[in-house]
């Protein structure tokens, strides 16, 4: 017995999947989006994601060296919050936005809270609503126009502005065609395959996705709105897809998903019907990212060979 | 008999590595030099030797008794002489006495094992007492005596009687050998049980992967009522609690046994020695492992005596290549070793080599809340939760998030993309929640006591 083995706790065997492999999913399942809106907006839309990547990833990699944590920008995390801020611009935006915005959605929204699993908002999302707040008229409205256009303004910006302008049709609305928005959120089909490689790849349910824009159909259609218009208009599925279903600030309990996403649904029907903005995608998920933990502790799963538990909790507080 | 189809809710897929041996031929193992046989191979009161140095003893014979009721006795698996009685390393990594017994290669059998042909003229309590003196426990890898198990207390009743072979564990094809070579001991062995029981109806759990060991259970039960369940190929299949869930629809509660809800849940290889120890006379002294991993040359299944040197088995499978780790029992649940130089138990049921490429050693990073752990855990906890509460030393928050319950399967551990250690975690956790339980028992008694004066 010259030889002395490891000796661990089990399990000694582990699945293949990684922070690192997850996070390259949703790189690749961001792709289909990014060629959509190449085509569309041009090389102005490749040029601010690549800024947004890089001064996301540079942001993360300096903080980190400064506080003498490890390293983090290995796991793609800062890469995927990049990409998918850069999809919440309009093509039009300025370097110097895409440059603020990601160095706002990792240094403030991030890292100060203690880096990947501890922000309590989407930094992507986050970021966008402070690039909002602080430069409005860069960020909406005439922002997402080129010069040469025909309309003049969003689908959802028609609807909200009640314009003379005929609503764009369905199918130009699900491929995003002929229609004006962020860089990411134009094209649904794109958007689409992209969910479907990560449900099929096991990164997200279905359950989030589905239950969001299911909600939206719902309740416009309650409404007495254009439920396929809602649905499709906007960036409901950018939200539904890829930003709602961010694991940390999502809920992880199964009834919990369910609860979040028809939040999620319900705030954005009611912003876009009753707010001031056209399009409620951004605030409705930061809202319920918010709520996530609070519903988290409200919705736990029942314990196998746990019976009545909500019984039991009320003993225990009269005791 | 029947064939049914059954799972659970939650758990995980293994990478399962069962086809490094599932096709291979149970092999012998050549008897050894000299065997070891520590007093403690059970959960219970270790036995007490009854034999001294320089005795001669036969195989078959028992060489060490049962010290109370939850404890079992221990045979020699060959004949020679008691050369040494002292502590060696025992597979869960103490010192262990034990009695070592040099083989004088003859194999003379005890006088003293008594076949009954027909187990119908017994009791039941005499049956119990013939699986008691056999040295019988629960040879999936825990280990509890049988007899125990089987003496029902007053007022309980056994509706479900479950043959557990799911064999949920990674690597391990020990009991599938067992069903295929002895289907028709196991299902002779389930008919004692419930005759012992007087029961009826007895239940065959089996995951879908083994589809050969169903056809053979199935033509060798077709005289019985049985029904056989064809278990989803899905991690914890095999675990107590939910093989039970999946084939009678009950949970055992919290902190409850299965007896509790009607149910007895027995492994194949318990079953068949059973059988060998009621009809043939023969006491619990060899049993079938797996002897797998990347790590040894030729992965083999093997017929191994009890006692014997794990190196000894080892060397007939050609020895180990680049292994890193040495575990007992399955890659899941098993426990890793610093060394192979201790004997095969009555629990050994694999023996794994695994090298660097099949255990992760990479680092835990933060955990990123994709809650993977959630819908893995079969018992439907948040590990995510009680892992962190368990790093921040918050037991009582562990504790409310049902610490306690965790049935240490390791699922959650498997699927987490951080590599996080929750199961680790997690028994630290139930460590210190059962320490704080005595110590506030340990108050509430010295108080009451002071009260009292």
């Amino acid at each position: 017995m010259d030889k002395l083995f490891i000796v661990s706790s089990s399990p000694h065997i582990r699945s293949n999947v990684t922070t690192q492999k997850i996070m390259r999913d949703v790189l690749i399942a961001l792709t289909p989006a990014m060629v959509a809106g190449i085509i569309y907006f041009g090389t102005r839309a490749l040029y601010l994601t690549v800024i947004c990547v890089i001064t996301c990833v540079l942001t993360e990699w300096v903080y980190e060296k400064l506080m003498h944590k490890k390293s983090t920008i290995n796991d793609l995390s800062a890469a995927v919050t990049g990409v998918l801020l850069a999809f919440n611009l309009p093509a039009s935006a300025s370097w110097w936005i895409a440059f603020i915005g990601s160095i706002f959605a990792i240094l403030i929204v991030k890292q100060i809270f203690g880096g990947i699993g501890h922000n309590f908002v989407n930094p992507a999302l986050a970021a966008r609503a402070f690039l909002m707040t602080c430069w409005g008229v860069r960020m909406t409205g005439g922002a997402f126009i080129p010069i040469d256009a025909v309309t003049s303004a969003t689908p959802l910006g028609i609807l909200k502005e009640k314009l003379a302008e005929s609503l764009p049709s369905y199918i130009n609305l699900f491929l995003g065609t002929n229609v004006y928005g962020c860089i990411g959120e134009v094209s649904k089909l794109a958007l689409l395959i992209g969910g479907i490689y990560l449900i099929c790849r096991k990164v997200i349910t279905w359950k989030i996705p589905v239950v969001y824009i299911g909600t939206v159909f719902i309740l416009s259609l309650i409404f007495g709105q254009d439920p396929l218009f809602h649905i499709l208009a906007g960036g409901l599925f950018l939200g539904a897809i890829f930003m709602a279903t961010d694991y940390t600030t999502s809920p992880i309990t199964p009834k919990g998903q369910i609860i979040y996403a028809v939040g999620c649904g319900l705030l954005t029907v009611m912003i876009r019907l009753y707010g001031a903005y056209p399009e409620g995608v951004s605030y409705s998920i930061l809202l319920m990212n918010v709520a996530a933990p609070l519903i988290d502790r409200y919705s736990k799963p029942r314990v196998f060979g746990i019976q009545k538990v909500k019984k039991l909790k009320k003993k225990s507080e009269v005791i | 008999m029947n064939i049914k189809k059954a799972t659970f809710k939650g758990g995980t897929h293994l990478s399962y590595n069962k086809e490094l041996t599932s096709g291979l031929n149970v092999e012998t193992s050549i008897p050894p030099e000299e065997i070891i046989l520590p007093v403690s191979m059970h959960i219970g009161a270790p036995a007490k030797p009854i034999v001294e140095v320089g005795d001669k003893v036969k195989m078959g014979q028992k060489v060490a008794e049962a010290t109370g009721f939850v404890s079992v006795p221990i045979h020699s698996s060959v004949s020679g002489e008691v050369i040494a009685i002292e502590p060696r390393l025992h597979p869960n990594g103490q010192k262990v006495l034990s009695i070592i017994i040099k083989n004088d290669m003859l194999d003379t059998p005890d006088e003293n094992m008594h076949p009954n042909s027909d187990y119908k003229n017994l009791d039941s309590k005499e049956i119990l007492n013939i699986i008691k003196e056999a040295g019988i426990v629960g040879l999936g890898g825990a280990t509890f005596p049988t007899h125990v198990k089987l003496s029902i207390p007053e007022g309980k009743k056994v509706e479900y009687l479950i043959l557990n072979a799911a064999e949920c564990e990674a690597y391990l094809t020990n009991d599938d050998a067992l069903m295929m070579t002895n289907s028709d001991d196991i299902i002779k062995g389930l008919e004692i049980v419930m005759y012992v029981l007087g029961i009826d109806k007895a239940y065959i759990g089996i995951e879908d992967n083994k589809k050969d060991a169903i056809e053979k259970m199935a033509k060798s039960a077709q005289a019985l009522n049985v029904d056989i369940y064809c278990l989803a190929t899905k991690y914890p299949q095999g675990s107590e609690k939910h093989i039970i869930k999946a084939i009678s629809g009950r949970e055992v509660p919290s902190g409850k046994l299965p007896i509790d809800v009607g149910c007895v849940v027995l492994n194949v290889a318990t079953a068949k020695a059973i059988k060998e120890a009621v009809i043939d006379g023969k006491p619990l002294i060899e049993r079938i492992a797996t002897i797998t991993g990347h790590g040894i040359k030729t992965p083999k299944r093997m017929l191994i005596r009890i006692g014997t040197p794990i190196e000894h088995v080892l060397a007939q499978c050609g020895g180990f290549t680049d292994a890193e780790k040495f575990i007992l029992g399955g890659p899941m649940m098993g426990i890793s070793h610093f060394s192979s130089d201790t004997p095969v138990i009555k629990g050994g049921s694999g023996f794994l080599l695994l090298n660097e490429k099949e255990i992760d050693l990479s680092e835990s990073n933060d955990c990123i809340r994709c809650g993977k752990c959630v819908s893995a855990c079969p018992m439907r906890l948040l590990p995510l939760m009680i892992s962190n509460a368990s790093v921040n030393n918050d037991f009582e928050k562990a504790e409310k998030y049902n610490a306690m319950d965790c049935i240490e399967c390791g699922a959650c551990s498997y699927v987490c993309p951080a590599k996080r250690m929750l199961v680790s975690n997690m028994r630290v956790a139930k460590r210190e929640i059962t320490a704080i339980r005595k110590e506030k028992a340990a108050l509430a008694e010295a108080k009451a006591k002071e009260a009292k004066n």
